[in-house]
């Protein structure tokens, strides 16, 4: 002890060398966090992504890369019947979809914040469609659709109420339709449940306050519970409308884009130009085209569902 | 921006069993139980019927003998008496279902070991170094989260072409980080923050190096994060499907997913056993996995959308 008690009182400082400055400098130990994590993104996400854009302005094909031709692709396009009815679709799929997983999402929400019997069960199940990755389930409705053995035609002949077999996939509305409702299917779970999170921090002494108001049930929810919610259904709106907008799976296991194209989206229409025809530049100006809609789908839903907020003069932090 | 954006919201726990806040008792009893049978039980039990009748189908189909598949007139299709394993032992011992099944979680932890080692590096920094320009690093991060699979598959194969990884499972396991990496950083920053910062100036006063700091002190508090982000990101990686559909080609080489898509559909008429066999042991593991952590789960799909 004693030792070491004249050792340490005998040692002059230590010089602090440019080493001990740097290991202290929080922009140069910050740099090495950073750096895999940043790696990883400049390379695989915003380098291709620039490289997306620019593909879209040659005639790049697989195995062979391209030279400017500027905005002939898109030109291209533009004259391309099959190109706007992907459009079409896409904007169809999109809205209708999020329009009903955001009406069904948030009534199970509702339904799922009432007092039940099995509340952690029935919450931890309704989950299930959301977990099971998604062209597995859709091999069951692909199943569920089929033309000849669908269990939907089944149930509604032995019920007396259609006559023949309905052609699912076989029909373009009908296509359509159906995989738009296998795509509400798997989005209702998430919706349901984040609105659910967001739900339970709405005060009771609200409600109760407005219960003796004389308020009716609507109007509880109208002036209260939407009120409250909606800063999370602005954020999980934005992300149901970017990932309905931008789906390929589902389509690509049910329908591949078919009747005669009639649910081609945007993304399996980008798919079949660039890697089943080959035509990379092509491709890329497809999903290039989907860039200003997808922005314009995020602004919507997020200045339009905050709206509220800047309405009431608070600063935008 | 992005701090504008923090709902409140309860915690994953208090979503799964309402344990915490929930109100919904109090004033129940204005309701008789006809009134709550009709407009809470009923429409509940509808929907819950439309979200799990497709599984039900699905485990039906994959144990229904053939002859009753195709047969709806003789046998009611909405059960079956004698249950065969034909399909799902043809699938695990006549195809290269077990191949995929290894190749997909291969991919899956990887990317995930991957990404989060990556994500918590990144997010401590964010977060705790604060070092100059990390909250505009954090805002490029949600952005990066919001960039579709869809719009990068056709760059990225040439960029993996270039590289060399084509038909390759390195393929998959270095892009699937940028989806995971900015979902992960997103979650782990949120979990960062919950932990005091008077515990790091502590062992900073002791003389702990910054990485001391983070192994031995913040990861240890932040174990239940990472769990919840290494469930989450697992199920996107198994999820994934555009990538793996455009950076495999051959068949030794595919993922679940893609690998039933491709190589079940023929023109076999009697292929539905098989196909639904397959979907069935494809989502078994990830349910499994669901059941042991579903308050994990639900904490990473809360707090994804909560920063």
């Amino acid at each position: 002890m004693s030792d070491l008690a004249i050792n340490t009182s005998k040692s002059v400082p230590q010089r602090i060398t440019t080493w001990d400055r740097l290991t202290v400098n929080r922009n140069w130990v910050s740099f090495w966090f950073m750096l895999p994590a940043a790696a990883f993104l400049i390379l695989f996400l915003a380098y291709p992504l620039g490289l997306g854009v620019w593909l879209s302005f040659t005639d790049a094909r697989i195995g062979r890369s391209g030279i400017f031709i500027g905005l002939e692709n898109y030109e291209w396009l533009w004259d391309d019947s099959t190109f706007w009815l992907s459009v079409f679709n896409t904007l169809l799929y999109t809205v209708v979809a999020s329009a009903v997983k955001f009406a069904v999402g948030l009534y199970l929400a509702l339904l799922l914040n009432e007092n039940l019997p099995f509340k952690a069960l029935l919450r931890a199940v309704v989950l299930i469609p959301f977990i099971v990755p998604t062209v597995l389930s859709a091999i069951a409705f692909w199943w569920i659709y089929d033309a000849q053995f669908s269990i939907i035609s089944w149930s509604l002949r032995h019920l007396g109420l259609i006559s023949g077999n309905i052609d699912f996939l076989g029909d373009m509305w009908n296509a359509r339709w159906s995989v738009i409702f296998a795509n509400i299917w798997r989005g209702v779970p998430f919706v349901a449940i984040t609105l659910l999170a967001g739900l339970q921090t709405v005060s009771p002494s609200l409600y109760e306050a407005a219960t003796i108001d004389g308020a009716s049930r609507w109007q509880i929810f109208r002036h209260i519970t939407y009120p409250m919610l909606t800063p999370i259904i602005a954020v999980v709106m934005t992300f149901s409308v970017l990932f309905t907008f931008t789906d390929f799976q589902l389509i690509w296991v049910l329908t591949r884009g078919g009747p005669v194209n009639a649910t081609q989206l945007m993304a399996t229409l980008s798919y079949q130009r660039a890697i089943l025809s080959g035509q990379l530049g092509e491709g890329a100006a497809i999903s290039t085209a989907m860039i200003p809609f997808l922005l314009a789908a995020i602004l919507i839903s997020w200045f339009g569902l905050q709206r509220r907020k800047w309405q009431q003069g608070e600063s935008n932090d | 921006m992005t701090e504008a954006l923090v709902p409140k919201l309860a915690s994953s726990k208090a979503v799964l069993t309402g344990t915490a806040p929930d109100h919904s008792e109090g004033m129940s009893y204005l309701q008789t139980l006809p009134q709550r049978l009709l407009t809470i039980y009923l429409p509940l039990a509808i929907i819950l019927m439309v979200l799990l009748f497709p599984f039900y189908w699905m485990a039906l189909t994959a144990i229904k003998p053939d002859e009753q598949l195709l047969d709806l007139d003789r046998f009611s299709p909405f059960w079956t008496w004698n249950p065969t394993f034909k399909h799902i032992h043809q699938l695990l011992f006549e195809t290269a279902y077990p191949r995929w099944l290894w190749n997909t979680m291969y991919v899956a932890i990887s990317a995930t070991v991957l990404s989060i080692a990556a994500s918590v590096l990144a997010a401590y920094a964010i977060v705790r170094l604060r070092y100059r320009g990390a909250q505009w690093i954090g805002g490029a991060i949600f952005l990066a989260y919001l960039v579709p699979p869809s719009i990068l598959f056709i760059p990225l194969s040439s960029v993996v072409f270039t590289y060399g990884l084509f038909d390759s499972p390195m393929a998959l396991i270095l892009t699937y980080p940028t989806i995971l990496i900015p979902f992960s950083t997103w979650l782990l920053m949120g979990y960062f923050k919950t932990i005091p910062f008077e515990l790091e100036e502590c062992a900073l006063i002791d003389g702990a190096s910054r990485w001391q700091i983070l192994t031995k002190i913040v990861l240890p508090l932040a174990v239940p994060g990472l769990i919840s982000a290494f469930i989450f990101c697992f199920t996107l990686c198994w999820n994934e499907f555009i990538y793996a559909l455009t950076f495999l080609s051959s068949t030794q080489n595919k993922t679940v997913p893609v690998a039933i898509v491709n190589e079940f559909v023929d023109g076999d008429i009697y292929r539905w056993g098989s196909l639904m066999a397959g979907a069935l042991v494809g989502s078994l593991p990830l349910v499994i996995l669901y059941a042991f952590f579903v308050e994990h789960y639900v904490s990473a799909m809360t707090g994804a959308v909560k920063e």
